[in-house]
């Protein structure tokens, strides 16, 4: 074990009255799982908040092998920024399957606790909103599709009903419905306006439609079949999908990765950070009818590309990862070229970074638009450019420190105002510091293997990782069942949160910035909806 | 401004000139041009629709879009609206969330549509399984497919490619 038991959040609970055990087969023991009774379910939240956690996830899972098998599991996890991750889970009523909301004390939670009502049938109650998630109108009430006796393959009745949207009353307020299928090349999602004039009174998302099973399709198959699923629960943060669940795994089954590919990586993650991010300020300055940044910077993200599709065999590098390393070795004229490359990206990008600081007609649009207050940013746990846009800075390249990261230094742009512009101003700073660790990483690549043997663990024991994605931290806990089958996979996208910054952004933006506001964030759909 | 013209002009056309890099475009292109000066008056309009894609298919429709494949200068462009599209683009397996969505967007659409299913999950579901609750199915099973783009995600070259056969039909 390189980490030693994290007892600190348990400690803290017991300060509060919170009895806990620690669970011996979760992993690592540095993000423990401490198993708590389901009357201190909600002064557990309220412990949390108190000593300024972020909320991670909550969840829900069916009894594993070493559990009483008809036995309901509630989780949530959270993390501090210097006393890491940590977990606690209960037992729920097994005739009485309900679970007091945790909502009051983290709004992030709200849409969570919608999904376990959605897939397990758990009655959450005093929550603010009841309404189903994920679970679209034309399913049936009874549809849990989570549990374990309803079979993955089921073909479920057209059931009738409508979504209640939030509507107002008032006089001169007017609804826009927008999507599911959007005016542009982009995944569907439901928009509703509310809208005075030319100003939004609020806006209400509406998400699942491209909800894919990917938690019950995870169910039975191993680790090396798992990781190519989880590597499209978002196509383009497919690096970080991956890493996340190959951690989980690998954490699981005590396997440590030979130094060389955790290094190829986080050149991997950082490259995926800067094509990503290249090609959204394109995108968003294409929204400002500055389309001059968009054909320069969708340039460079191809050259990106390329390069990527040379050396990893991908465009967008998927099944780059594998569980235990990295599937491809890069030799020294591979090496050299990623160098080079990412070299003169950095440079285009700084010079193209110049030529938008002195356009007044897009400064003029981005400065000021769309702020999140740092209340507001550390009130709903922000993540990744989002947060640090708005003063809330969780890293977990630097919180978790996990390797590659243990051996650099990150440097986390500090942005406070939240608005478009500093949201813009984050991913430049983070194109030219993630270039900075590329070539760090290539410089002092190690020698050795790329892929450690991987042995998947006995069933029953289950792991959690947090990776930094390009697009914020990616929490993924999972638990293995008889003959290293996966049992129950959970991952959650950090667009999970982060769409309740837009919502809280556009409110009194005018309607013709919403999708300037929008790209800013560029929330993933897909990973919302797994 | 002046650093603006002074990019441009650094940087010149960038598209592939026919000939070069890749030669599969050039192919193409030539072969389209005319096809689509003929029957679409120098103009196809393609509506993309994403049905249930992991977003990787999109990333590469927007980079057939960037200047080295340029997909707008044989007169193919993407459209807000499927009212005055000839051709549906759709990508991912058909979420069962999306099913009736995908649907109307098709009915929308002035007949006869071309419908391009694009992605090894709109093939076949790809990796997500059709054995799954979540899945209506591939996008052959909810409308009529004229041509199916393989790939996780197609390169915008097969992209291309796909446009290609499905107006030569």
């Amino acid at each position: 074990m390189r980490h030693l038991a994290n007892t600190w959040f348990a400690e803290k609970l017991g300060d509060h009255g919170v009895y806990t055990q620690y669970l011996e087969d979760h992993h690592p023991a540095h993000m423990p799982c401490l198993e708590i009774r389901i009357l201190d379910w909600e002064q557990a939240a309220k412990t949390a908040r108190l000593l300024d956690m972020r909320l991670v996830a909550v969840w829900a899972t069916e009894g594993g092998c070493h559990e009483q098998d008809e036995g309901m599991y509630a989780y949530m996890a959270y993390a501090h920024p210097e006393h890491r991750h940590a977990m606690v889970r209960t037992l729920l009523g097994k005739t009485k399957r309900e679970i007091s909301s945790i909502a009051k004390h983290y709004i992030a939670a709200s849409r969570m606790e919608r999904h376990m009502q959605d897939m397990f049938g758990i009655t959450v109650t005093n929550t603010p909103d009841q309404r189903r998630w994920l679970k679209h109108e034309h399913w049936p009430e009874d549809a849990h599709p989570l549990l374990r006796s309803f079979a993955h393959d089921t073909r479920m009745e057209k059931a009738c009903g409508e979504y209640p949207y939030l509507h107002s009353g008032s006089e001169g307020v007017y609804e826009i419905p927008v999507g599911p299928v959007h005016a542009g090349i982009i995944e569907p999602g439901q928009f509703r306006f509310l809208a005075v004039g030319e100003q939004i009174l609020n806006m209400e998302t509406r998400f699942g439609f491209v909800h894919k099973g990917i938690e019950k399709a995870m169910k039975g198959r191993t680790a090396e079949q798992g990781i190519k699923l989880a590597g499209r629960t978002s196509g383009d943060s497919t690096v970080g999908h991956a890493w996340a669940f190959a951690q989980a795994c690998e954490y699981a089954a005590n396997t440590d990765v030979p130094a060389r590919a955790s290094y190829l990586r986080g050149i991997l993650c950082e490259r995926e950070r800067m094509a990503n991010h290249i090609g959204d300020v394109g995108a968003i300055c294409n929204d400002a009818a500055f389309a001059f940044m968009l054909v320069q910077m969708h340039r460079l993200r191809e050259d990106m590309a390329r390069l990527h599709a040379d050396i990893f065999g991908h465009r967008l590098l998927m099944d780059a990862i594998v569980v235990g390393g990295v599937a491809v070795d890069p030799d020294a004229e591979a090496c050299r070229a990623l160098l080079e490359q990412t070299r003169t990206i950095a440079a285009e990008v700084e010079h193209l970074r110049t030529i938008y600081a002195d356009n007044p007609s897009i400064q003029e649009r981005v400065i000021g638009s769309g702020p999140v207050s740092i209340d507001d940013a550390k009130d709903i746990g922000l993540l990744g450019y989002v947060g640090r846009a708005s003063g809330n800075y969780p890293d977990e390249r630097i919180e978790e420190a996990y390797p590659p990261y243990d051996n650099l230094d990150v440097n986390v742009a500090q942005g406070k105002l939240g608005d478009v512009s500093t949201r813009v101003w984050v991913r430049f700073e983070e194109i030219a510091d993630s270039a900075r660790m590329i070539i760090h990483l290539l410089e002092n690549l190690p020698k050795g293997d790329i892929q450690a043997d991987w042995q998947a663990p006995e069933a029953g024991i289950s792991g959690f990782s947090a990776i930094e994605s390009w697009r914020g931290e990616i929490a993924c806990w999972l638990r293995f069942g008889e003959a290293g089958a996966i049992d129950r996979y959970f991952v959650r996208d950090p667009s999970a949160i982060n769409w309740l910054g837009l919502e809280l952004a556009v409110r009194e933006v005018p309607v013709p910035d919403f999708p300037l506001n929008n790209k800013s964030f560029n929330c993933s759909y897909s990973g919302n909806d797994i | 401004m002046i650093r603006i013209l002074r990019q441009l002009t650094k940087i010149g056309s960038i598209t592939e000139p026919l000939a070069e890099a890749n030669n599969e475009i050039e192919q193409l292109g030539k072969q389209l041009d005319p096809v689509i000066r003929k029957r679409f008056a120098g103009s196809l309009a393609i509506r993309a629709v994403d049905a249930g894609s992991c977003n990787g298919c999109e990333l590469e429709i927007h980079a057939a879009n960037n200047a080295y494949y340029d997909i707008e200068r044989f007169g193919i462009h993407f459209t807000a609206s499927p009212r005055f599209a000839d051709m549906l683009l759709v990508t991912g397996p058909v979420a069962r969330n999306m099913e009736t969505a995908l649907k109307m967007t098709f009915d929308a659409m002035p007949q006869p549509a071309l419908v391009v299913a694009m992605g090894d999950c709109a093939a076949n579901c790809g990796v997500f399984g059709k054995d799954n609750y979540a899945i209506a199915g591939a996008v052959s099973d909810i409308i009529p497919v004229d041509v199916i783009i393989h790939g996780c995600p197609p390169t915008p070259t097969d992209i291309i490619q796909g446009i290609l056969q499905a107006i030569g039909k």
